[in-house]
């Protein structure tokens, strides 16, 4: 009887969890949202172009458009006037969602710590990949996506439970300078004394 | 209430009825990065556009004031994304004019090639993403094809494909090698081919040049009131080209032409910068066939040096020299004076205004960026033009956000 | 500051010649520094004093700009105005500088001279706080409209004083 079966249908069953299935679609056909502010996005055009070509790997459908997206890709520094913007464009874009944050700028601020710069949009939204580099070889940014799809795949559920789970923003948690200059300020400390020096 | 017919021609945004507004930006592809446009519509025609700017505004000019003369040239790299060795140019030209530093005739000629180089990368990037912004993408595969050959030459002359910081104070931070030379002549030789293709699907392309031609016009007056610099006024009839008008690096010893039109239109700026490529070329060619040999650092005190790593590791002299460099008083010293330089970047002028306090670093590390002046023309430029006319205009001015708002 | 190669050419003494008729009675300082022609104008007649620069062949405003002088060895004001001028002709430059001192940082605007001085001048102001007085849309240019910190002032700490994370953050939970 068994045998029987298994002749009529041969390869054409397979037996599987719905997560895993939603987690197989979802990862490769991720469509990625260029929210390119500086370099970095020359970079990411460049992945896309004719030598590196992104669409071998099933992400090159860029939108520009958040409300068709799932994958954000922030490349280039973010600042202050920026940042609302990031926010209110990462909110748009449908669940289920990811986020990629490429360069120095986009994971720490990179060269430029000033006053205009966020020091890493992971401090305002969450963040999956980081991509070192200033900017990342187009390479380095193929493999980030890759990873990207072994980690949908290896945690996706098929309505996003994951995602209930995970309340703080990602990425480590650092000593804040300036959670210590508004602390000082709360305390009557005065900025412009001569003696006073926001970073020590 | 008769109804009349308005005279079109008139832009004044406060005689008309039922204007409406729109958005464009921050986070649009047709910016490329980051700009934002508040546009008065008349139905599809632009009235009135008001640029809003400073998306991308992250200090480099109070970086300037911290950092030395060899360490700000890796944030000035930044300013500049589609041509980043051209600002590393310009920026160490002013250094070196402000410390009164003569290059020597090796470093001037690569000097040269790179920035010619830019040149090309620069215009690539700009005819590319224009044309990919106007619906054919094709063209765009073609610029980055040739620009990732530009990456190439790059990366082997510093070790970068992107943001070099190749250039030191009175130098370069390698010399190059014969292979270098090679890869050189190897991309001149076979760029014409893809001049060619590149100028089939561009400049012959009739959606191209029917969406391009009398569209976002700038007149040879405004152009120069408005402080337009670069391949934006010599397209209006602005013959002024600093290669020529006031030769730096190697330029004297070259011959190449001027390109000017007197359109003054989107389609003008492109045809600059199409023959302006042509001219770069033809430079690189003369300045790769002739390149000298001899040092790379300028002589002068012997401070501009940067020593032989080979040099610091065997000897004590070698050594000392190393850490000198690196020691604020034992540094060069900049005069207590003040300098303007400029250089004839792909976009424009690209001057530095640089005060000197008497340490090796800048007190005041002012840019000049020729996308500020060219953008502030903007709204000058679209009145009267169709609503996606924007993006063609927006393309042919080449703005880059980061020199933009810097 | 030093008076070293002087540039002391023809076009140069044509320029003076002009202004001095049109200028008479203002007191203009000149210097020159690495073949570059630079004068210094009193901050009380800038508005005649561009004028004139632009009637003597100067029909373009390359670059405005100003320096905060607070921390310079030996000065004795607080902000330098540099007006960076060229002949677009004959391709001469003028770099053309005054001093402004708290708490009169007022100035009037050259818009009315040259039209690129538009942004050029809001971008002055954003970063140093020296107003010009007639300028067609005076606001700030680059940074938000509700920043309060003039932040090229020498005075003004690299790092900010906490503006930049001063921002809502977005959990997971909340997108
Ligand atoms: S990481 Fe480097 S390349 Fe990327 S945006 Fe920042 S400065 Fe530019």
């Amino acid at each position: 009887m068994a045998t029987q079966i298994n002749k009529q249908l041969g390869d054409n069953v397979f037996l599987t969890t719905l997560d895993a299935a939603a987690s197989w679609g979802r990862a490769n056909s991720l469509w990625p949202m260029p929210f390119a502010t500086a370099c970095c996005g020359i970079e990411l055009m460049s992945t896309a172009a004719s030598k590196h070509d992104l669409s071998r790997f099933g992400s090159e459908v860029m939108r520009f458009s958040p409300r068709q997206c799932d994958l954000m890709i922030v490349a280039g520094r973010v600042v202050m006037k920026m940042l609302p913007v990031l926010q209110r464009i990462w909110l748009q874009m449908p669940e289920p969602k990811w986020c990629i944050s490429m360069g120095a700028c986009a994971c720490t601020g990179g060269v430029f710590d000033t006053y205009a710069v966020v020091q890493g949009v992971d401090r305002f939204i969450p963040v999956d990949v980081y991509v070192p580099g200033c900017p990342p070889r187009p390479e380095q940014l193929i493999r980030s996506i890759l990873d990207l799809q072994e980690k949908i795949q290896k945690g996706g559920t098929v309505n996003a439970r994951e995602f209930k789970l995970r309340i703080l923003p990602e990425g480590p948690n650092r000593f804040d300078e300036d959670e210590l200059i508004r602390i000082r300020e709360r305390n009557g400390f005065k900025l412009d004394d001569p003696k006073y020096d926001p970073v020590h | 209430m008769p109804l009349e017919l308005l005279e079109s021609s008139d832009l004044d945004a406060s005689k008309r009825e039922g204007l409406w507004t729109l958005n464009f930006g921050p986070q649009h592809p047709a910016t490329h990065t980051t700009l934002r446009l508040v546009l008065q519509l008349d139905g599809e025609m632009v009235i009135d556009a008001e640029p809003d700017i400073g998306f991308l505004h992250s200090g480099f000019e109070k970086l300037g004031e911290v950092l030395d003369f060899n360490q700000y040239v890796t944030i000035v790299d930044r300013m500049n994304y589609i041509s980043p060795m051209a600002n590393e140019i310009a920026w160490h030209h002013a250094v070196e004019k402000l410390l009164g530093i003569e290059l020597t005739p090796r470093c001037k000629y690569i000097r040269t090639i790179f920035a010619e180089l830019m040149r090309l990368h620069d215009h690539l990037l700009c005819l590319g993403t224009c044309v990919l912004d106007l619906g054919g993408a094709t063209a765009f595969m073609y610029a980055f094809n040739e620009r990732e050959y530009i990456y190439e030459i790059c990366e082997r002359a510093s070790g970068q494909r992107f943001h070099t910081s190749y250039t030191r104070v009175g130098g370069l931070l390698y010399d190059v090698t014969d292979d270098w030379v090679e890869m050189v002549r190897a991309f001149i030789r076979k760029f014409p081919k893809a001049y060619r293709d590149f100028e089939g699907l561009v400049m012959k392309n009739r959606i191209f040049v029917e969406r391009t031609r009398d569209v976002g016009v700038l007149s040879r007056e405004e152009a120069i009131a408005g402080g337009a610099t670069g391949p934006v006024a010599r397209a209006s009839g602005v013959a002024r080209d600093l290669r020529r008008d006031e030769p730096y690096l190697a330029y004297e010893d070259f011959d190449f032409d001027i390109c000017a039109s007197q359109g003054g239109d989107c389609y003008a700026r492109f045809q600059v910068r199409m023959m302006e490529m042509l001219e770069s070329v033809k430079i690189i060619q003369q300045a790769i066939e002739n390149l000298p040999a001899g040092p790379i650092f300028a002589s002068g005190t012997g401070k501009e040096t940067i020593p032989d790593k080979r040099e610091v590791y065997r000897s004590i002299e070698g050594l000392i020299h190393h850490f000198e460099s690196v020691m604020p008083n034992r540094q060069m010293q900049a005069p207590l004076d003040s300098v303007y330089a400029a250089t004839e970047s792909p976009n424009g002028e690209l001057g530095y205004y640089i005060v000197g306090d008497g340490s090796f670093r800048a007190y005041r590390a002012r840019t000049r960026p020729p996308s500020l002046l060219h953008f502030s023309l903007f709204s000058k430029m679209i009145r009267g033009c169709m609503l996606s006319d924007v993006v063609a205009v927006l393309g042919s001015i080449n703005i880059i956000a980061a020199e933009l708002d810097r | 500051m030093s008076n070293e190669n002087s540039s002391s050419s023809g076009a140069l003494a044509e320029v003076k010649a002009k202004l001095a008729e049109t200028l008479g009675g203002v007191t203009l300082a000149w210097s020159a520094f690495r073949e570059q022609d630079r004068v210094d104008f009193p901050a009380s007649e800038l508005l005649r004093c561009l004028n004139a620069f632009k009637a003597a062949g100067f029909d373009q405003l390359t670059d405005l700009t100003a320096v905060d002088l607070l921390e310079f060895p030996k000065a004795t004001d607080r902000f330098e105005l540099v007006y960076v001028l060229l002949n677009v002709e004959s391709g001469q430059r003028l770099i053309a500088r005054t001093y402004l001192n708290e708490p009169d940082l007022t100035v009037p605007s050259a818009t009315s001279v040259w039209s690129g001085a538009d942004w050029l001048e809001r971008e002055v102001y954003d970063m140093y706080g020296i107003v010009f007085e007639g300028h067609p849309n005076f606001k700030r240019l680059l940074l938000p409209q509700e920043f309060q910190s003039f932040p090229l002032r020498k005075d003004y700490p690299i790092k900010g004083r906490g503006e930049r994370h001063n921002f809502p953050v977005i959990t997971r939970a909340e997108s």
